[in-house]
């Protein structure tokens, strides 16, 4: 096989680019078996009498989402105010200031605020998934695991899968309320409107669609997030390099798809 | 379950291979264990023996062959009879594989959550007397973290134990122990044997313990396994690979120089 690579350039490439595709198409087919495996154990766990632990997503919960309120709250407070900065600044080119409550609204609601959050939370709790369970993998805790009868998927996956699925929406929410709340601030000393009148206003604007378009991607994020963090932690190969790795490799990856994934979903929902 | 003919076989392994992407591991491996012995596996780096346990444990899918546990094929079970044969089956990894978020008496506790229906305080109280039985009562509260490396693996034996299995794996339980730490588990093992009439399997490259401890020893290189027999039958053996494993010879290989010239200039044959 050497001696052939080293003849043809060419060969070479067409090697490779078939190669990284069955490793692509590989990939996906194990993230989709994980998915529905930890779905099978979510909703027939309990008939098979080897639930999900409830504790367990309830600690995941803390992990990935009351330990992360702190700073998606000062954030999203940040990202309200800058969007604030600039609207109020492209507005009064058109003499049209007291619009940037709207903007605001309907910005922040519809695609900072989801964005932001599973970026966040990606970045805080993607990595650390999949740092925990390469490391689990590599002492061989994943086998232990295994020999005592518990499927890793039950153990590990689904309650990742669900506290995100539960976590990532309610945080985008809260994020909702920080990035309006910023903007308010803001408006509120250079515009002079009080808190009342532009929460009156910023509910005036909103239909429950916009919510409801930032609650579904954050859906969607939840499980990229959880799905690309479980998938590189249980493919951890070649010791504390490897998990080095995967963990950098997921970020990265949560990161893009979350990214390409919200370009869609923008375009499909707002057509 | 078991008949009472002399000796049923516990564990029947038929012409195993198994493969690591292309490389071979395991080229035919046939092995019985038999009631109530230590067999224990012994190989150097490399053997495959540490591989030969993972198919024993059904943790992969073997090429072909066939694996015999207990009277049942594991090779081809459904996820819900291999669950409920891992009831029977006890396992102390190398590294002992304690979960770290855990403390120790949790980690112990672990298969009797998911196996049986327990009160707490009934669970508390096994747990306890597994702790008895390998010297650790008392340190139910700390995390593995807090061990040292024996006390890791001792824990890790009372977790195998915690359900009374039948059978019981050991992955090499003297590796990167001091030699008197390493004594005491194998007086362990031999106890757990005597005293609760388990079938015991173990994974090892120490001479002494595979001398002191086994029944029958199965030497395993280069994925075949040389001789299975008893302990004076192998140290008798006349074959030149066992007796360099006996007697710590490096191993000679007759070097052909072209095949080397060609290995260093890194040219495929």
């Amino acid at each position: 096989m050497t001696s052939r690579r080293k003849e043809n350039p060419l060969l070479v490439f067409v090697e490779d680019v078939g190669r990284a595709t069955v490793r692509g198409i590989a990939e996906l087919g194990y993230v989709a078996g994980l998915l529905g495996e930890s779905l099978y154990w979510l909703v027939l766990g309990p008939r098979r009498r080897q639930p999900v632990r409830l504790a367990a997503v309830f600690g995941e919960m803390m992990n990935i989402g009351i330990q992360a309120i702190p700073i998606v709250a000062v954030l999203n407070l940040a990202i309200g105010i800058m969007l604030a900065i600039q609207g109020i600044a492209t507005l009064k080119l058109f003499g049209a200031e007291s619009q940037v409550v709207v903007g605001i609204a309907l910005s922040v609601t519809r695609e900072f605020s989801p964005l932001l959050v599973s970026i966040l939370v990606a970045g805080r709790s993607g990595s650390a998934i999949t740092a925990r369970i390469g490391t689990m993998l590599e002492s061989q805790e994943i086998d232990a695991l295994r020999v005592i009868g518990i499927s890793p998927v039950r153990y590990l996956a689904a309650p990742v899968l669900l506290a995100m699925l539960i976590i990532v929406p309610t945080l985008t929410i809260l994020g909702d309320f920080m990035g309006m709340l910023g903007g308010a601030i803001y408006s509120g000393v250079e515009l002079n409107i009080s808190l009342w009148a532009y929460a009156n206003r910023s509910i005036e604007v909103l239909a429950v669609d916009d919510i409801r378009q930032g609650l579904v991607k954050s859906t969607v994020f939840a499980v990229i997030i959880a799905m690309v963090g479980l998938s590189n932690g249980f493919q951890v190969r070649g010791g504390a390099a490897g998990v080095g790795r995967a963990t950098t490799r997921s970020v990265v990856m949560s990161i893009s798809y979350i990214v390409l994934a919200d370009m869609l979903f923008t375009y499909f929902l707002n057509r | 379950m078991a008949s009472d003919r002399p000796q049923p076989a516990i564990i029947e392994v038929q012409d195993l291979v198994a493969h690591y992407g292309v490389r071979r591991i395991l080229d035919g491996i046939s092995l019985t264990v038999n009631d109530g012995e230590i067999m224990v596996i012994m190989g150097g780096s490399g053997s495959g023996k540490s591989t030969l346990l993972r198919y024993l444990l059904g943790l992969n899918r073997p090429t072909s062959g066939k694996v015999r546990m207990l009277g049942k094929d594991i090779t081809h079970m459904s996820g819900q009879e291999l669950f409920e044969l891992r009831r029977n089956i006890g396992v102390a990894f190398q590294g002992g594989a304690l979960f770290g978020s855990m403390t120790v008496g949790e980690n112990i506790r672990l298969p009797l959550r998911e196996h049986a229906k327990l009160d707490e305080q009934t669970m508390q109280i096994m747990t306890r007397m597994k702790l008895e039985v390998v010297n650790l009562l008392g340190f139910e509260d700390l995390m593995p973290a807090e061990l040292s490396g024996g006390m890791v693996k001792r824990a890790a034996v009372a977790r195998a134990i915690i359900m009374d299995p039948k059978l019981l794996f050991f992955d090499e339980p003297s590796a990167g122990l001091d030699p008197v730490t390493a004594a005491e588990l194998d007086e362990l093992i031999l106890r757990l044997r005597d005293a609760m009439h388990m079938t015991i399997i173990v994974v090892t490259h120490e001479l002494e313990s595979a001398f002191k401890i086994a029944d029958r020893i199965a030497v395993l290189d280069a994925g075949k396994i040389l001789l299975c027999g008893s302990v004076d039958e192998v140290r008798q053996s006349g074959d030149e690979r066992i007796q360099d494993i006996l007697n710590r010879r490096p191993r000679n290989e007759d070097v052909d120089p072209e095949e080397y010239l060609r290995r260093l200039t890194g040219e495929a044959l």
